[in-house]
């Protein structure tokens, strides 16, 4: 079927199988790789997109259902000019290592923000909950969403 | 891994749904959030060949004020729920449980419907619906009724619903009563190894998760505290009726020892 | 040195943060094929009929091959390899991509299937029909040592190999028979799935008039891979270009040579066409290697006081259904840390490896370390109850040299430490950790009998890396070398480049690399590129694994600089009329000594050195200069790890709520990035101790193959750490470094399960396996009291 959907502010339209998955519609077909999959069991939060301003784990959702949708991808983060903020707290408290889940977990964390803009410690862990890291321990993705955060108040 | 090929078809009313639950009998699925459906699709567990995509619908994932109960269209988000200053006031334990469903991404895109629809003896929606003495509307093709809670889960991901219907609304009454939702996992996303949702209204009610083949309420335990027996007597009893799984997590007899303690953990914040 | 030892922001990031790093399942050829494998349900079954016609005849389908078609291609000239035939009369049976015959655990691959899109592959797998003849399985590592079963039904035993390293047995024996106090300790290392969050993958590109083939794998060994491509595969070794390109996480996982591999690069040889496949995550518990999977035996003799006589130890090990690439090596990895950070006189270590009809296992963070650092670091718990000290004190009776500086010291299992400093580490541990007030509090929650009890649980770890002096490694018959080279290249306007053979996945190489390049050279970090992992343009490399990058790779850059300063000292010599003797070199400028205004930077020497119209007679134009370094030995981090936990003991659940770390990797090049590998290793080992187990039932099926229910933790499982370091520098090498990769793993899960045992002793509880899950804690507590009552 005919796909059409924004993503990234940018109008796309593919024609791919029903049951194709938004995760890889955005990769296959698109070609916007900056989504990951880690897992089969929307455990890992890898491929965690933005559907309408929300954070949502793209390998659990038809492509289908978010026609005409409005998506955000890592891709859509950052400006010609400079890193998003939480890209660029990232970068500054070494919160990702080889890199693989970094992605969702920027989308994941600015969704939480959105949603509450100066959270606790324990509430950034909470919000970062369904995304898995095996590289950091968590110690530095948690201080890189700590410092937006706090940078915002 | 990767669903089954299968036919897309998407409706906008919950009329047009239960005329295409007809049109393809056993071949058809309804999807909400996907949230139940799409990992066991992934696992060729299911392999529907036809969806039929209820998620856009219009109408149906308002949560208002009905006079004695509020109502929850089917498909309202768990994010949805869990921020209802409606259902905070009103029935909080429904808004606290909706908050510990899976992770926020997941509670972005499950819906209260489908929770009920899929029916798992492990999730946490029903447990809390059922303790909330809440109810279940169905429509299908001979118009709307019904269903208590009590009667909807008829066994392991069964329900009261027919396979031409659609839960349009869950419909909770109003509880100002003392509530507590207790679950405990070893990881915070996972299901629950046991959970226990209890309200202490006039009529004590305590649900069990993962404690036998479907959401279930620990009947016993009720019974006790309408008979006045104490918090540690009845949770004594937490077990009683129960045919607990065993899993990789806990036995069967591990697990009633836990319904035990958070039957009386969930009892003594209730009544705190 | 002035930007090395100062943290630095990573050069990686912006790519990886924005989604322009390309792991492998983000590139894609024209025409390219998706293969699907048809695996096996058994453990052990006889293949009796593999039927590809439904496959065959599904749209979208380009082939299907049995084992038996793809042996009658003659795809290959060889099994997989194993180039670590521990002894000479290890049992071997060869691992051939596809099996033709009998298929020896679940997941093997029966036949493949190539088809024109991700989804077709997958479907079209699904309708190959295979029929088996099931076979008894050996379906753990236990049912291997005593079962009647047999793994492969071609050999006589399940027994692989036995390996002792028992340097005086005598010595053994008078230790043991003199003790006043022995201890053993029976443990077992579950096996783990490694997990790293991007799933392996391949693709290969054939040239089919130029005959040669690129193949894509997010490998950690690109290197090591090419070679066994050719020897695997019979395509001349000149003809392949491996790349790794970005990587996510490997863990040991990505170390080996795998059945995708080699069917992607002979399929796509043969077809003309690009081959391509992705694991799923469920299927990872099969298509990639495991980890651990070990019974460990060990006994402590010791004095009246505790002070250790000997030490021996004996270990059974799962190797899984095949030897992959170093399996049979990983034990022997551990064999020589048993003795910990002590003084011991006498020590003996023996090792039989096993095969089951189960994944086979390898490499997985620490390999082998991890496991002695286990042993030894829980028996010194027992050996502290048995004395009656506290576990600090009984650590501090033991430690080497009394726990002052050392270098170069022998131990008992032979190896020469490079150095040490035990003592000052430990009391950096616990006063970091305020160790006293903890257990002030655990004692007041005893008194007050708290629901919620502490536990606190230490570990003084010490490891090996910087793998390996060569002959080292022939001394345990390993097939290769352990050395790591290096090129740097000043470009004619400046800048430079690095060529390395290590491969990072995750570890920040270009940044370290970089900072280390910068000092030596005196130029701008952000002008230095290093180029890696591929080995079209780094044709010369041992990769990354065993926390080896740094103290041999890292060292062989810093070599190369300083050749390149030799070379472009002569250069400014010539020019400025002077004795090299009598120049200086700092901040990338050569100066004549006692006459300031003659100088020459680097970076002018090196456009010299390009256009070459005034060097000194007879020497080559460019600077650029190689080095291959070779370390003469191994370097031993050590440090001290203590672990919080709270044990409801109405529930049995386990929160870690506190985790201190002090540990010594020598000199730091970028504290930032060692921080965030002490940090991920310590909650890796943290995951095996409490939560990760691959569970395997009765037939041989692993029962958790998804995130699921292989419960890799999340960040609410984990609490933020506290870190410190101390520094003693390596005799290994010139930078004095060690290593750092593999040190919280190593360290972490001794100092959780030791916190766990510590918080149940007033039970009398002095052991828990691993993971310690809150059922099993539970039990625990139960039988204590039942056996109160």
């Amino acid at each position: 079927m005919q796909i059409d959907m924004t993503v990234n502010g940018r109008a796309y339209s593919a024609d791919v199988e029903d049951r194709t998955l938004l995760v890889h519609y955005l990769r296959d077909h698109l070609g916007l790789t900056g989504t990951n999959v880690g897992c089969d069991t929307s455990s890992c939060g890898a491929c965690t997109v933005h559907i309408d301003g929300q954070s949502v784990k793209s390998c659990t959702v038809l492509a289908a259902q978010v026609r005409g949708a409005d998506i955000t991808t890592i891709e859509g983060m950052a400006n010609d000019e400079e890193l998003h903020p939480m890209q660029e707290a990232f970068r500054q408290c070494h919160g990702l290592q080889c890199g693989y889940c970094t992605p969702g977990m920027v989308m994941a964390a600015t969704s939480l923000l959105s949603e509450n803009p100066d959270p606790s410690e324990q509430e950034v862990r909470e919000g970062l909950e369904g995304n898995l890291c095996r590289c950091t321990g968590y110690h530095n993705i948690v201080k890189s969403v700590l410092s937006v955060a706090g940078g915002q108040s | 891994m990767i669903p089954a090929a299968l036919k897309y078809v998407e409706v906008d009313s919950a009329a047009a749904a239960v005329a295409a639950l007809s049109e393809y009998g056993d071949d058809a699925k309804l999807m909400a959030g996907g949230h139940s459906l799409i990992p066991l699709m992934r696992f060729r567990l299911a392999a529907p060949a036809v969806i039929v995509d209820i998620s856009r619908m219009g109408g149906l994932s308002d949560i208002r004020d009905a006079g004695e109960h509020i109502s929850v269209g089917a498909l309202a988000r768990h994010h949805v729920v869990e921020n209802s200053e409606l259902l905070q006031a009103q029935a909080p334990l429904l808004a606290h449980v909706a908050s510990k469903v899976g992770d926020p991404s997941v509670r972005h895109r499950g819906t209260l419907g489908g929770s009920m629809a899929h029916g798992d003896p492990a999730s946490d929606l029903p447990a809390a619906v059922l303790a909330l003495g809440g109810s279940v509307v169905l429509q299908g093709p001979d118009g709307e009724r019904v269903v208590a809670a009590d009667d909807f889960f008829t066994g392991f991901l069964e329900t009261a619903t027919a396979e031409t219907e659609i839960i349009t609304e869950i419909r909770i009454p109003k509880s100002s009563a003392g509530w507590s939702f207790q679950k405990f996992n070893r990881r915070a996303q996972d299901w629950a190894i046991v959970g226990v949702a209890a309200v202490l209204g006039d009529d004590p009610r305590v649900s069990l998760i993962n404690m036998g083949p479907s959401p279930m309420r620990a009947s016993a335990v009720e019974a006790a505290l309408a008979g006045g027996a104490s918090m540690a007597e009845a949770a004594s009893l937490a077990t009683d009726g129960t045919a607990a799984p065993t899993d990789l997590n806990g036995d069967a007899d591990y697990r009633g020892h836990l319904a035990r303690v958070f039957v009386e953990r969930a009892l003594v914040e209730a009544a705190g | 040195m002035t930007i090395m030892g100062t943290p630095r922001l990573r050069k990686e990031d912006p790519k990886l943060l924005t989604g322009e790093g390309k792991f492998v399942d983000d590139i894609h050829a024209p025409g390219e094929l998706w293969m699907g494998m048809v695996r096996s349900p058994y453990a052990h079954a006889k293949i009796v009929s593999v039927d590809t016609a439904e496959a065959a005849a599904h749209s979208g389908v380009h082939a299907v091959y049995s084992g038996k078609d793809l042996e009658e291609m003659g795809l290959w000239i060889a099994p997989l390899p194993c180039v670590w035939p521990v002894t000479d009369d290890m049992l071997n049976p060869p691992h051939v991509p596809v099996v033709t015959e009998e298929a020896n655990f679940v997941g093997e691959i029966v036949a493949v299937v190539l088809a024109d899109s991700r989804y077709g592959a997958v479907d079209a797998a699904e309708l190959v029909e295979v029929s088996y003849e099931e076979l008894p399985a050996v379906a753990s590592l236990d049912a291997a040592v005593t079962g009647d079963a047999l793994a492969h039904s071609d050999l006589d035993t399940n027994k692989a190999y036995h390996w002792p390293l028992v340097p005086d047995p005598d010595a053994l024996d008078a230790a043991f028979a003199n003790a006043a106090h022995t201890v053993t300790g029976t443990f077992v290392q579950q096996r783990l799935i490694p997990a790293a969050m991007e799933p392996r993958g391949v693709l290969a590109v054939p040239s089919p008039h130029g005959g040669d083939i690129t193949l894509y794998s997010s490998s950690q060994v690109p290197h090591i891979l090419k070679v066994m491509v050719a020897a695997t595969t019979g395509i001349p070794e000149n003809k392949i270009r491996i790349v790794a390109p970005a990587v996510g996480g490997g863990f040991g996982a990505k170390l080996n040579i795998n059945p995708d591999e080699i069917l992607a690069v002979t399929l796509a040889n043969r077809l003309g066409l690009p081959v391509r496949w992705t694991e799923t995550r469920s299927e990872a518990a099969f298509s990639t290697h495991q980890g651990r999977g070990q019974n460990q035996t060990i006994e402590i003799a010791a004095d009246a006081k505790g002070k250790i006589l000997g030490v021996r130890v004996h270990l059974d090990a799962d190797m899984g259904a095949y030897m992959r690439l170093i399996t049979p090596g990983v034990p022997l990895l551990g064999s020589f840390l048993y003795t910990g950070v002590y003084d011991v006189p006498a020590f003996g270590f023996t090792c039989d490896g096993y095969f089951t009809n189960l994944t086979p296992t390898d490499a997985y963070r620490g390999a082998g370390r991890p496991e002695a650092s286990y042993a030894i670091e829980r028996a010194m718990d027992l050996l502290a109850n048995e004395v009656g000290v506290g576990p600090d004190e009984i650590r501090r009776r033991n430690y080497l040299n009394g726990g002052e500086a050392f270098q170069d010291l022998e131990v008992a299992s032979t190896l020469v430490f490079d150095s040490g400093h035990y003592g000052p580490n430990l009391d950096k541990a616990l006063e970091l950790s305020d160790y006293a007030s903890l257990r002030a509090e655990q004692q007041r929650r005893r008194e007050a009998g708290e629901s919620k009890q502490l536990g606190i649980g230490l570990c003084t770890y010490v490891e090996i890396c910087g793998l390996a002096p060569s002959r080292a490694l022939a001394g345990l018959n390993y097939g290769a070398g352990g050395w790591e080279h290096a090129l740097v290249r000043f470009l004619p306007t400046g800048k430079v480049e690095v060529v390395t053979g290590s491969t990072p996945h995750g570890q920040g190489h270009e940044t370290s690399w970089s900072m280390i390049v910068a000092d030596k050279l005196g130029v701008d970090p952000d002008d230095v590129e290093v180029l890696h992992s591929d080995t079209a343009i780094s044709p010369l490399g041992l990769d990354t694994y065993g926390s080896r990058s740094l103290s041999v790779g890292g060292v062989a850059i810093s070599m190369a600089c300083d050749k390149v300063v030799e070379k472009a000292r002569l250069i400014a010599a010539h020019q400025l009329e002077a004795n090299p003797d009598d120049l200086e070199f700092s901040g990338g400028v050569f100066r004549v000594k006692g006459t300031p205004t003659a100088e020459l930077p680097i970076q002018g020497i090196a456009y010299e050195a390009f256009t070459a119209h005034n060097l000194p007679d007879g020497m080559e134009p460019n600077l650029q200069e190689q080095m291959t370094f070779d370390p003469p030995n191994f370097a031993f981090p050590f440090g001290t790890h203590v672990a919080v936990v709270e044990v409801d003991e109405d529930t049995g659940g386990v929160t870690l709520v506190g985790y201190t770390a002090v540990d010594d990797c020598g000199p730091q090049v970028n504290p930032l990035i060692v921080e965030g590998q002490v940090h991920g290793g310590i909650v890796q080992g943290v995951a095996q101790a409490l939560w990760e187990e691959a569970v395997y039932d009765e037939a041989g099926n692993c029962k958790n193959p998804s995130f699921l229910d292989y419960l890799v933790p999340s960040s609410m499982e984990v609490p933020s750490m506290v870190l410190d370091s101390t520094e003693t520098p390596s005799t290994s090498n010139p930078l004095g470094v060690k290593g750092v990769g593999e040190a919280g793993t190593i360290g972490s899960a001794a100092a959780v399960i030791n916190a766990v045992c510590d918080a149940l002793s007033p039970y009398g509880v002095t052991d828990i396996e691993m993971p310690a899950t809150p059922q099993k804690i539970w039990r625990k507590i139960q039988d204590a009291k039942g056996g109160e009552a």
